[in-house]
């Protein structure tokens, strides 16, 4: 199933090519993945659990949470979302845990080339764009990687208009920030790029920080720099729920990148847990992609988004079920079924109060959570903050972590918005500049700007909560905000 | 916990718990030409429609605060609905026994000019059939959003927020 026709976006698949799901040929365009493809051809039962051989599909669809891997070429544990199609390619369902083939030669470490800048960006979502944008003005030679095959991050599936101020991109929507943001990178001869590209270790080497990636699942590249920008984002949270592993059961940004950056309908009828911003935006884009929304549940006994985000998919007939939440899916191999109930004042379901819904989606958009795998690996002390989404990197107001070098950004450092990572990025790329001695003192007052904007960002009833567990945060560093 | 405001809980607003936080424009007023009504009763970091006024006419003295229209000053020129990111400003005329509603509409198909609409109130009931006067492609707008005004029955003028269009 994939779109046609879209009021906002249109879609330009690359050439046609054949790639062949346990034997049989399916079509699929250059520069998709094989999750999308697959999903395209119908196809959601990905792989089947280790433990109970139960059917898994795509949960995040941006590399970071596994559901999706299947055996590629071969090749076990790929994972199939973020990984591209190539003509002729064979992929089977993988079943539980798999052993690589004894003739499979696995790189070795100790060939890997190396790449060598001022700073390394992990990450090309807002943040880290903004980050390598920035530091990259500042006189610093930039290296920025990215495991999806394309920047942007998760602006490539916005296609809402942004909030804040003209100057911060209010007004613009997502995906067309996102093609200025790589505009303007790609512009600069002092960054380069390398997409599919994992980050997966940070080490120190002497006075070098060295960051171990992976491209293409099989070429290791040495990364060396003297700081490093971890932009990493977040990851989708899940919910306790019976049958919750179901195929057809999706991150709300999943969903977005099916429809928006694929052109692939996620299904023909969906229904969405949580009422929150993603939650609310999701429910109109489907709409948009011509995919009817049964309701939208939402445990707490009011909508967490905006307002203005609530109203626009009411008017279109979506009903919001405040105080309700999801007890199950049913189907066999996909999702056919919801069934939710209405919640006491202790947040238990209310017998007899249950409704099923048919659909065969159900959208998970119950927040996220900062993925600092990175940074806690490389040793920055991390602290539990509610308001910032969960484990974070304790930083201080140039994004500075407590490893000296190691700076954070964005969604990695608390949850928050496009916005503020855009400018976190700038305070961390600008920053990282100035620790290395590469930007003079008059780079601290484009810091000092953003750092400006940011208060006004979150001076608000919603930007408060953040800003709070930003004090607790640099509390630990004897900041002040 | 706080009280939460009725449409917090609902996802939609009441002309009167609207007009309970802003000022309704007066009935001369909407005689007069058209006039922008934001339905942004919450306090949300966003100031496109403030920046974009020609006329100075949207008070908000930073962007957390809510927009709220000098409607003396508004010239009815839609700036601020093809630019709101929110998609909350409607601008109403009254002519007649009609009110003339302009709207964002981001959806396809997008009616046609003269053609006839689906009218749904702010909780997407169909409430009536109303006339399409004059439909701005997306690219022709300063906010990369198509809108649209349509004719409606003047009762009718504060409940209609979408239309649909019934494709043959």
């Amino acid at each position: 199933m994939r779109l046609k026709e879209h009021p906002i976006l249109h879609f330009k698949r690359g050439r046609e090519l054949t790639i062949y799901f346990e034997g049989k040929p399916i079509k699929a365009y250059e520069g998709e993945t094989i999750a999308m493809a697959l999903h395209a051809a119908g196809i959601r039962v990905l792989n089947h659990s280790p433990n109970k051989n139960r059917p898994r599909g795509l949960f995040c669809a941006i590399g970071k949470c596994s559901s999706c891997i299947m055996v590629v070429n071969g090749i076990p544990n790929v994972r199939t979302c973020i990984t591209l199609v190539e003509d002729g390619m064979r992929i089977e369902r993988q079943s539980g845990r798999a052993r690589l083939p004894i003739k499979a030669k696995p790189p070795e470490f100790r060939d890997a080339k190396v790449v060598r800048a001022d700073i390394v960006v992990v990450g090309g979502g807002p943040a880290g764009l903004m980050a390598a944008i920035n530091a990259s003005d500042a006189g610093a030679s930039v290296v920025l990687i990215d495991e999806n095959p394309m920047l942007g991050g998760q602006l490539v599936k916005q296609t809402h208009k942004f909030f804040g101020k003209r100057e911060q991109f209010a007004g613009v929507r997502g995906v067309e920030i996102a093609k200025i943001l790589e505009e303007e990178v790609r512009k600069r001869e002092n960054v380069e790029v390398f997409l599919e590209t994992s980050a997966v270790g940070i080490f120190h080497d002497g006075n070098e920080k060295l960051v171990l990636g992976v491209r293409k699942n099989r070429e290791p590249i040495e990364f060396r720099g003297r700081a490093v920008i971890v932009a990493t984002g977040a990851m989708e949270k899940m919910i306790p729920f019976e049958n919750n592993d179901l195929p057809g059961i999706y991150g709300a940004g999943a969903i977005q990148t099916l429809m928006n950056t694929y052109g692939v309908k996620p299904g023909e009828r969906v229904l969405i847990v949580g009422a929150g911003n993603v939650g609310l935006i999701l429910a109109y884009q489907l709409i948009q992609a011509g995919v009817e929304v049964k309701a939208i549940v939402e445990a707490m006994p009011k909508i967490g988004g905006y307002f203005v985000h609530a109203a626009k998919v009411r008017r279109l007939g979506v009903p919001i079920l405040t105080r309700h939440t999801i007890l199950r899916a049913e189907g066999k191999e996909t999702v056919e079924r919801a069934v939710v109930a209405k919640l006491d004042d202790n947040w238990r379901p209310i017998p007899g109060t249950e409704k099923v819904f048919d659909v065969d989606v159900i959208a998970l958009a119950v927040g996220l959570r900062p993925s600092i795998e990175l940074l806690q690996q490389v040793g920055c002390q991390i602290k539990f903050i509610r308001e910032l989404g969960g484990h974070v990197a304790v930083r201080d107001e140039w994004m500075e972590t407590t490893v000296r070098g190691i700076f954070v950004a964005g969604d990695s450092a608390g949850i928050e918005e496009a916005t503020t990572a855009m400018l976190e990025g700038k305070i961390a790329g600008t920053a990282a500049a100035l620790r290395l001695g590469i930007a003079d003192e008059s780079w601290v007052k484009e810091i000092e700007r953003a750092q400006r904007d940011l208060e006004e960002f979150r001076s608000g009833p919603f930007g408060r909560r953040v800003a709070e567990g930003i004090r607790k945060l640099l509390s630990e560093v004897g900041g002040n905000a | 916990m706080p009280e939460v405001p009725p449409y917090l809980q609902r996802g939609y607003i009441t002309p009167e718990e609207l007009f309970s936080i802003i000022p309704k424009p007066s009935e001369e007023r909407l005689r007069q030409r058209p006039v922008a009504v934001p339905e942004c009763p919450q306090e949300i970091p966003c100031a496109p429609c403030r920046e974009v006024c020609p006329t100075k006419a949207i008070r908000m003295p930073t962007p957390n605060d809510i927009p709220v229209v000098d409607y003396e000053r508004c010239i009815g020129c839609s700036l601020c609905v093809q630019v709101c990111p929110g998609l909350a400003f409607f601008m109403i005329q009254y002519v007649g026994d009609r009110a003339r509603i302009t709207m964002p509409h981001e959806l396809l198909p997008l009616p046609e000019r003269g053609g006839e609409v689906v009218l749904l109130n702010r909780i997407g009931e169909p409430v009536g059939r109303g006339k399409v006067l004059t439909v701005v492609p997306r690219e022709k707008t300063k906010g990369d959003t198509p809108i649209i005004t349509v004719e409606v029955p003047i009762e009718l003028a504060w409940d209609v927020r979408a239309v649909k269009v019934v494709r043959e």
